[in-house]
């Protein structure tokens, strides 16, 4: 049962992948943007997440984690650059 | 390995994937980019919170101790989130980012861009 | 007393470091807590200088009761959320409200903010700059707006005044 949730669950995240690249290739605004990229980095997170399950084990929260803390800075960062021009004041 | 726990890991991570796919499909479907904020920044952490809490129950019960270090990452997207929603929010006021048809008080925005005061903006909110 | 009080600047700051040291490593061993209660320690003393004074949670109870009430919220927003994304698009009625603040410090707002983000269709968008209104995104408007900002008002920034006797 577990086998077959996962590879559910997986399909679903790479179809949601799949939207956020049609919303960052299409997005009328700079803002569309920034948010696909920051949906397409929660959605890498959770398919890591369940790779991991699926492995059995737990060494790709590191990255999962990893890739968390870059997927925020950078959106701010992406964010306050188009907000002032200027990351930091 | 016993049913009940393997029942629960199944339900919670076929839960935290529907929500990750309704955040996508919103931000996919939505008209404008202020509605189309509500989606990902929403359905994702209760989705990555599903997936994670099922991770920290299989963990546990695979390696025989209690294994919550994927709960970090909840944390950090439960505190982050909200910051990355309001940036992305304030980014598309100051751009003047179209609204969808029904939207109201969009005078508010202009308001809000110029810092002016709410009150003596006639078109906007407050009428009490 | 006072030594402590200098090598300890921020205890609750400590503490949080020191837990979230050992549950990255996921081990309670006598090494591992040396080494996070150095860490623990340093950490804060660097950052002393940094700190600008905000004021303190003073009912701890209450904090916790608030988080668990905004954790239920939470699941109650995704699922009124998700119905209406997968529903019929016309049927959303989106529109922006200027919420009064009666809390005036900047980490009560904060707060205040981010539970707003997290529960039932709002987002926060902007606040005003003598910080009096705070500019909120609604995904479903009801007909009478003011219901949302009583919501708000009534429900959380009640709750965070009370959290920090302000």
């Amino acid at each position: 049962m577990l086998a077959f949730t996962l590879l559910c669950v997986g399909i679903m995240i790479s179809i949601g992948l799949v939207l956020n690249l049609w919303r960052l290739l299409v997005g009328p605004d700079v803002v569309d943007r920034i948010l696909a990229l920051d949906t397409m980095f929660i959605n890498s997170i959770a398919l890591i997440m369940v790779y991991g399950i699926h492995k059995g084990t737990s060494l790709y929260f590191e990255a999962a984690l990893l890739i968390a803390m870059l997927g925020f800075v950078s959106s701010v960062a992406f964010g306050k650059y188009i907000l002032r021009g200027d990351i930091i004041e | 390995m016993n049913f009940w726990l393997e029942l629960t890991v199944s339900v919670l991570l076929m839960i935290g994937g529907i929500f990750v796919l309704v955040g996508s499909i919103g931000l996919f479907r939505l008209k404008d980019a202020y509605t189309r904020l509500h989606a990902p920044t929403k359905a994702t952490t209760v989705g990555l919170g599903g997936i994670l809490l099922s991770s920290v129950i299989y963990m546990s019960h695979l390696q025989g101790y209690i294994n919550i270090h994927a709960l970090l990452i909840t944390l950090f997207l439960v505190i982050t989130a909200p910051v990355t929603a309001h940036i992305l929010a304030k980014v598309a006021m100051h751009h003047k980012v179209k609204t969808m048809e029904p939207t109201q008080n969009e005078g508010l925005v202009d308001t809000a861009r110029e810092q002016k005061s709410v009150d003596d903006d006639a078109g906007s909110s407050s009428d009490n | 007393m006072s030594l402590l009080s200098r090598l300890l600047p921020t205890p609750g700051r400590s503490a949080i470091l020191l837990v979230i040291w050992l549950m990255l490593n996921v081990t309670v061993s006598l090494g591992h807590i040396i080494f996070g209660s150095v860490f623990a320690i340093a950490i804060p003393l660097l950052c002393a200088p940094l700190q600008i004074s905000q004021p303190r949670i003073k009912k701890p109870l209450k904090a916790l009761k608030y988080f668990f009430m905004v954790l239920g919220d939470v699941v109650v927003a995704n699922v009124q959320v998700a119905i209406l994304v997968l529903g019929p698009i016309s049927r959303i009625k989106p529109g922006f409200v200027a919420v009064p603040l009666d809390i005036k410090e900047i980490r009560p707002i904060t707060i205040l903010a981010s539970t707003v983000t997290m529960t039932p269709g709002t987002v926060t968008a902007e606040l005003s700059k003598d910080k009096r209104y705070l500019y909120v995104h609604v995904l479903q408007m009801p007909d009478d707006e003011q219901e949302v900002i009583r919501f708000i008002k009534d429900r959380y920034e009640s709750a965070i005044k009370e959290m920090f006797q302000c």
